[in-house]
């Protein structure tokens, strides 16, 4: 309960929807607006930085595609680490899954003998295999042992890097890529289909699409999403209730790291066509999608909205790298601020504004009275 | 024998800045609060290190700017957590990236660069976190602020009762985790690799929160934890030429994960060390 002149804020813990989407878009502009600063500490004027932005995503027909495409891997993400989130299960190791997804898919792209029409959905459900049981392995640590999931997942993204750096360098370098460090292509019949004239590698979009409907659905619909929401919202109640922490954090595990093990199946399988570099292989989609899951406000369905827009953020990054001659780390300055003020907006989000002129100083006091959900 | 002294010493100026960082998250959560952001600390100390120290050609006035930045970054994770009583985990990683970004793009037209002045790299550096670790051990543990910073983190509202300010003490706390994060950064690329590169700190950050959860909070044992990954990077390192060189990259990480797993399996059987109010937001009147 604070009192702003005029206005009482008072607690409310279940905001509605246009509430949250206010407090959200406020954030947002907050981010901008320190984005600006950077760019300004950079030698850009924020004002020249936004044109060229505007210019280069909004105005420009052809950057839909690519803000879709750079949406496919982050609304994969960014789903699972929703059901994640909401189980408490701090999982920031989504690159190092999205990682292991892409070599799962380029194991069975490149060195499985399965007839052309078995090739996609293989990879698929290996990506899907690997980088859940990416997930699986902190997620065993933090059961059994106690260790702390967020430093566990967030080691593995390393581990995942070099691991991938290793393969093509070593024993996965294509003989045909003369020295540089990939694998050779896929064969065509393991490229995953497009839009006419994008690089939108619709299964996977599909894929995303269904996931975030399929979580809406596991979360609201189902048992074990109840018992994630009851282990999410209140741990104690959930002991009393009898729900097996073991239950909930490895299923939010399973799909959160199964998810982002699709987003790399969709990256080398959709558009690469082969192996490389881990840093070419991810832009960073991994901690973008923390930003997805927390500005969809934990809801499966939100994080379609959420990845548009930060697709949007890495198509800005792209347009400024290009027009402005910027490194795209801008992108994680965006990313990060976006976050931060997303964050720092949350207790704004639990509040409910009223208009309450204090007439006289009992008011405030009778005000403490007022609030039966506190 | 000789490679046993010399992996020591290496560990040991390794060590150094893995200690830095630590010894400020240890006072940061001991004071209750969570910092993820350590990485990004780091990188922005690095950064801002390395362009005062080229451009003033003092390497010690490039440490001040980094303790400054990081002191700065840290104020505003206490700002959201604290003040705002936010998620500090999600307000940690949000602080790293902005770091990290921030360092990366500002940074850009310095990579490469060798420092035309850098400070020597065994020197009272090395030292500089033995030293600190018994300031913050005798801190904690015999001042009456140190004494009163404890016991905001075990229980924020006994100390709020005794008149202890728990948003003030958690924010210098946090800001001290900052500022020595900052100067870790700084070791990095004004002494430890006298230049910038982007992502330099490559998950030092990330083990010396490892690090602070496997000294139990004690400074001292932090120690011993700096000096053991330190020698790990250093090995792996070293063995280069013998392992695959990506192969044995993984090994400090890997190895942070085991001792992890290894420390927290073992302290379920014994006392619990971590800070009772670890990670929760205060709010007076509550419980």
């Amino acid at each position: 309960m604070r009192r702003i002149g005029p206005l009482l804020l008072v607690p409310n813990p279940n905001p509605s929807w246009p509430w949250a989407v206010g407090v959200s878009l406020l954030a947002l502009v907050g981010a901008l607006a320190a984005a600006g600063g950077v760019f300004w500490a950079y030698g850009v004027s924020p004002l020249v930085a936004y044109r060229v932005i505007a210019e280069g995503t909004f105005l420009d027909p052809r950057a839909l595609p690519e803000v879709v495409r750079r949406a496919i891997p982050l609304l994969l993400v960014g789903t699972g680490l929703v059901l994640a989130f909401r189980a408490q299960f701090w999982n920031i190791g989504a690159e190092g899954q999205l990682l292991s997804g892409a070599v799962a898919a380029t194991g069975v792209a490149l060195f499985s003998p399965l007839p052309p029409a078995l090739l996609i959905p293989a990879m698929l459900a290996a990506g899907f295999a690997l980088g859940a049981l990416w997930a699986a392995f902190p997620a065993v640590l933090r059961l059994r042992w106690g260790a702390h999931e967020v430093l566990t997942t967030l080691l593995l993204n390393y581990v995942a890097a070099y691991g991938v750096e290793w393969l093509v360098h070593g024993p996965w370098k294509g003989p045909s890529m003369m020295g540089f460090a990939y694998t050779d292509l896929f064969p065509e019949t393991a490229w995953l289909p497009v839009l006419a004239g994008t690089r939108v590698h619709w299964p996977t979009l599909a894929l995303g699409l269904g996931g975030a409907v399929f979580g809406h659905v596991l979360l609201h619909r189902t048992v074990l999403g109840f018992e994630i929401r009851v282990q999410g919202e209140n741990p104690e109640a959930a002991r009393y209730a009898g729900i097996s922490p073991a239950r909930t954090v490895l299923a939010a595990a399973l799909l959160s790291g199964g998810a982002a093990g699709l987003a790399g199946v969709g990256e080398v399988a959709g558009i690469h066509h082969r192996l490389l570099s881990p840093g070419q292989v991810s832009m960073g989609y991994g901690y973008a999608g923390i930003v997805v899951a927390w500005l969809a406000r934990g809801s499966p369905l939100g994080a379609i909205p959420s990845a548009l827009l930060l697709g949007l953020v890495f198509t800005s990054g792209d347009v400024m790298q290009v027009a402005l001659r910027m490194p795209f780390r801008v992108t994680d300055v965006f990313n990060g601020l976006i976050l931060l003020f997303l964050v720092g907006s949350t207790p704004l989000l639990q509040m409910r504004i009223r208009w309450a002129p204090a007439r006289s100083k009992p008011a405030l006091t009778q005000g403490e009275g007022w609030t039966p959900s506190s | 024998m000789d490679a046993v002294l010399v992996t020591f010493l290496r560990a040991l100026a390794f060590g150094t800045p893995l200690l830095w960082a630590a010894l400020g998250e240890i006072v940061a959560e001991r004071s209750g609060v969570v910092n993820l952001g350590v990485e990004g600390m780091m990188l922005l100390g690095a950064f801002f290190a390395f362009a005062t120290a080229q451009l003033t050609g003092s390497p010690t006035l490039g440490l001040g700017a980094a303790g400054l930045v990081g002191t700065l970054a840290a104020l505003v994770h206490a700002f959201v957590c604290v003040r705002l009583r936010a998620n500090q985990y999600v307000s940690g990683l949000a602080l790293g990236m902005v770091g990290a970004g921030t360092a990366g793009l500002l940074g850009r037209g310095w990579e490469g660069m060798p420092l035309r002045n850098p400070l020597p790299e065994l020197s009272g550096i090395t030292l500089s976190g033995l030293v600190l670790s018994g300031l913050v051990w005798s801190f904690l543990y015999h001042t009456r602020w140190g004494i009163a910073l404890r016991s905001v983190g075990e229980s924020p509202a006994a100390a709020d009762a005794q008149g202890v300010s728990v948003p003030l003490v958690r924010s210098l706390a946090v800001g001290f985790g900052g500022f020595t994060a900052g100067i870790a950064g700084g070791f990095l690329s004004v002494a430890y690799r006298p230049s910038w590169t982007e992502g330099m700190t490559a998950g030092m950050g990330w083990i010396a929160i490892a690090i602070t959860v496997f000294s139990g909070w004690d400074p001292l044992r932090a120690v011993a934890g700096s000096l053991l990954f330190g020698a790990l990077f250093h090995l792996s390192f070293r063995l280069q030429g013998v392992v695959v060189p990506e192969l044995l990259k993984m090994a400090p990480y890997l190895g942070t994960i085991l001792v992890l797993t290894l420390t927290t399996a073992r302290r379920g059987s014994r006392v619990q060390e971590v800070p009772e109010a670890l990670g929760l937001p205060y709010v007076r009147g509550e419980r």
